[in-house]
């Protein structure tokens, strides 16, 4: 049972990045002894606060408190001497290493000058018995199970002498079986009077597991309840906020003719694991249609083949008509299909090229940006400066590398040069994400006007007000499925929460 | 803001040669020499018209090996294999431009065509054991240039032989319709004395119209766009419509292509035949030059030049009793200082230019401001 005092005290806690809170005024403690989870949708601010907890990040206000004692932490290495440790999401493991060396690692013990991998060898073993994750410890990691090698990521943390431990989304990489373990394990360290602070979006594991629960939502907590006290519908309503924004009542635009379709459609990822599974849906003409959904649920994966960047393994693409499941991308482009991609920095810009450069890329085949097979300068520049007109764009010119631009501009950049080339149907992935509220509005009017011009949407947010305001029809994706098909205008908070956390599939099966 | 951006982006290659220098002055007065004295006779046995002749001749085959290198850098590929690629080339060249004899204009062209198109096979087993095999090109290159040698002392010896009863161990010689005229008229043209025992090498028309074709290509074709685009952002490209396997496949052979020409200068100009001491070390060289020029069709050219200089000049110290070693202590130097002075430049336009944007930002919004 977790006694009275404090292991974790956050008060006051304040974080911004430009253009963003991430964390605004957190509330967050943690007693002594327990399994703490943390829950919220993607961009609620969880990451951010562990950051914080951990020495990654400085807040900008508040004050932290380890055992009662109030504390600055400059670095992880701050945090690790308080006796906190933290085990990313995605392992930090030297794969040709050992899963000795790889604990030892940065903290080596020696003998004079030498290593001793004799005592390290030791304290493992000692370790492992202590809360029943023993491995081998001369097993090379790349040859290790994803369960093993979050086990060894743990043991890493336990060997510096963590007895604060924060996991962040542990279970997400990890089959049912692996997870089971992973929950002994957890008990087995709590026995021992480990505490540990959990990050995850699936709510059923969370209530399995947790002496207590904090809902985190935009930036803020919005409580910390007990797993008894509440049932998986209560907790998502909580993550996903009792009111969701009014959709503007506008005129429905949509036609009866199918622009774009898929249907049955499957993927499976590089190691086996179906990523899509039987996705259907129609986009008509006029009408923009929202997936909603906790990020990873295999949203990106959707974009990449209706792009033609992954194989199907099943399923059709249809656009206009036509069988698309097996062109290439350049067609599909050059047939009119747009995209906003969900990252600019890795799938949307060219940092160091010129603006111009950045407006052609995805119509460099086409006027105004090529004759024949020569770039057409003074077209591509042309087509820019409308661009930065049109989307107010701030910048000193078209030549002026991208990577001078702010986030938000980059962005507005991105979805200009995409709506201005006017394809028939527009792939956007958070078009809005990461720019201000009147930019905001701009775009959402943007793609407004040209919805009423006939044009189809596939609007991929994870910004629940743009979702419920354009879509004219709501999808639910999880674990790669469609699960919910809703309509916007009346969709309630606890129904969407539950289908985004996969909640609804489990009470229906 | 142009001019102030051309002159930042001469200030690299200057700081660079300023260091260089300043090293190679340590290194000669660290072997007793005074650096000034030396440096003076480089430059003043490096101006004759010989000289000049034979620095150019020199910076021929290693600027087409910088082109050639710098073709899979704008896509981020490491194409080490130039060295074997344009052995092997100049050996076919060699063979099946000795064994023919036709007009002289299609004889040279056949024989360039050979040399394309044996570089771009070989470079070819490499872009094709990336894609299919995701067999790193730089191990497949270094590798393949292993091959070649053994494979070229092999076919030298037994197949491509000239006569096995000469002692010199080569292919057929060209026949003259086979050899580029030199253009030594050039000098004398503007008023400049004749080189002597040397002759400046046709194939610098040929090299020029390679750094044309290379800058054409590279900044004003849609396929150097994609070919940029690949080596900026592999993902945006993809996104773009760019088959990245495609992409890889033909860069590679378009690498190895201008690489099988790298060996011609020598072939038309000098030893008419591919012989057994035929000039190697072009192929790493290349890299330097194509580091040192930013992969730029100029900078590249001022390089190759800026080699040929120092090979040359080299020379003179040898006399002089000054070991000639300092010469390639300078050219490392250069090169290294070249690629740290960019990166501090290129910081110094991107801050510049991230405040002019900001500055933009700011107007813009100050202006809304008072017009709300």
């Amino acid at each position: 049972m977790p006694d009275q005092s404090l292991a974790v005290e956050l008060t006051g806690i304040t974080k911004t990045f430009p253009g963003v809170i991430a964390n605004e005024d957190v509330e967050f403690s943690v007693a002594e002894g327990e399994i703490h989870a943390i829950v919220g949708e993607n961009g609620a601010g969880k990451s951010t606060l562990m950051k914080i907890l951990y020495g990654m990040q400085a807040p900008d206000e508040g004050t932290i408190k380890i055992r009662g004692t109030s504390v600055h932490f400059k670095t992880p290495k701050d945090a690790i001497a308080e006796g906190i440790g933290m085990v990313h999401q995605h392992f930090m493991l030297a794969d040709n290493l050992t899963v000795l060396e790889n604990i030892v690692l940065g903290s080596e013990p020696r003998k004079g000058a030498q290593l001793d991998f004799a005592a390290g060898r030791e304290r493992i073993a000692e370790l492992g018995r202590t809360y029943g994750m023993e491995l081998d410890p001369d097993a090379l990691v790349e040859s290790l199970t994803v369960g093993e090698r979050q086990r060894t990521e743990i043991l890493k943390v336990l060997y510096r002498g963590a007895n604060i431990l924060i996991l962040d989304e542990p279970t997400a990489v990890l089959v049912p079986q692996e997870v089971d373990e992973l929950f002994g394990n957890l008990r087995e360290m709590q026995q021992e009077g480990e505490t540990v602070i959990f990050i995850s979006h699936h709510l059923d594991e969370v209530l399995t597991i947790a002496d207590s629960i904090t809902v985190m939502r935009g930036g803020r907590t919005v409580g910390t309840v007990s797993p008894d006290e509440v049932d998986a519908k209560q907790l998502a309503e909580l993550m996903v906020g009792s009111e969701l924004p009014t959709p503007e009542t506008t005129e429905s635009m949509v036609t009866d003719v199918v622009e774009f379709s898929v249907k049955a459609v499957e993927a499976v990822s590089e190691i086996g694991r179906k990523v899509l599974d039987d996705v259907t849906f129609d986009i008509h003409r006029g009408e923009i249609v929202g997936i909603a959904g906790v990020e990873g649920n295999g949203q990106a994966e959707l974009i990449d083949v209706i792009m033609g960047i992954r194989e199907v393994t099943g399923g059709t693409v249809e656009f206009g008509g036509q069988d698309i499941t097996h062109w290439h991308t350049r067609e599909r482009r050059e047939a009119g299909i747009g995209i906003i991609p969900a990252d600019r920095h890795r799938q949307g810009l060219l940092l160091n090229a010129p603006l111009w450069e950045n407006a052609m890329l995805g119509h460099q085949t086409v006027k105004p940006f090529a004759k024949g097979p020569w770039v057409d300068r003074g077209g591509a520049r042309e087509r820019t400066r409308a661009v930065i007109e049109r989307f107010d764009v701030k910048t000193p010119g078209t030549d002026v590398a991208a990577i001078a631009l702010s986030g938000g501009n980059q962005q507005k950049l991105i979805v200009g040069k995409e709506m201005i080339a006017e394809p028939r149907v527009l792939i956007a992935a958070h078009p809005t994400r990461g720019i201000d509220v009147g930019a905001q509005a701009a775009i959402w009017d943007e793609l407004r006007a040209a919805r009423a011009e006939g044009l189809a949407v596939l609007l991929i947010s994870a910004d629940l007000e743009e979702l419920i305001g354009l879509s004219d029809r709501l999808l639910v994706i999880y674990a790669g499925r469609i699960v919910a098909d809703l309509d916007p205008k009346a969709v309630t908070p606890e129904e969407l929460g539950s289908h985004m956390t996969g909640v609804g599939v489990e009470a229906a099966s | 803001m142009s001019v102030r951006k051309m002159l930042l982006s001469l200030l690299a290659p200057a700081s660079a040669i300023v260091f260089a220098l300043i090293v190679a002055s340590i290194a000669l007065m660290a072997v007793g020499r005074n650096p000034l004295d030396a440096f003076s006779s480089m430059w003043s046995f490096a101006t004759t018209s010989t000289s000049v002749a034979s620095m150019v001749n020199r910076a021929i085959p290693l600027y087409i090996s910088a082109v050639a290198v710098a073709v899979g850098f704008q896509m981020g590929l490491f194409n080490i294999g130039v060295e074997g690629q344009y052995l092997i080339a100049a050996l076919f060249a060699g063979w099946v431009g000795g064994n023919i004899a036709m007009w002289a204009p299609l004889h040279v062209t056949l024989i360039i065509l050979v040399a394309v198109l044996v570089g771009a096979i070989w470079s070819g087993i490499a872009g094709y054991l990336k894609i299919t095999r995701g067999v790193h090109e730089v191990i497949s290159t270094i590798m393949l240039n292993f091959i070649a040698y053994s494979m070229i002392a092999y076919l030298l010896l037994n197949h491509f032989r000239d006569d096995p009863n000469k002692l010199n161990l080569q292919t057929p010689v060209l026949p003259e319709s086979g050899w580029l005229p030199d253009l030594n008229f050039l000098f004398t043209m503007f008023g400049f004395d004749e080189p002597r025992g040397i002759a400046l090498q046709g194939f610098l028309v040929i090299a020029i119209g390679v750094g044309v074709l290379y800058y054409m290509l590279v900044k004003r074709t849609r396929f150097g766009f994609e070919l940029r685009a690949s080596g900026m952002n592999p993902g945006a490209a993809r996104m773009s419509g760019v088959a990245p396997k495609r992409m890889v496949l033909t860069t590679m052979l378009i690498s190895g292509g201008v690489a099988g020409m790298v060996g011609l200068s020598t072939m038309f100009g000098n030893l008419h035949a591919y012989t057994q001491d035929f000039p190697r070390g072009y192929g790493f060289n290349g890299i330097a030059v194509a580091l040192l020029g930013r992969n730029s069709a100029v900078g590249m050219a001022l390089g190759a030049l800026l080699f040929g200089f120092m090979d040359r000049s080299a020379l003179i110290l040898d006399l002089e009793d000054t070991p000639k070693e300092v010469v390639q202590i300078m050219q490392g130097v250069v090169v290294l200082a070249v690629v740290v002075a960019y990166e501090v430049v290129n910081r110094m336009i991107e801050r510049r230019e991230i405040k002019a944007a900001a500055e933009a930002t700011r107007t813009a919004d100050e202006r809304e401001g008072v017009a709300a």
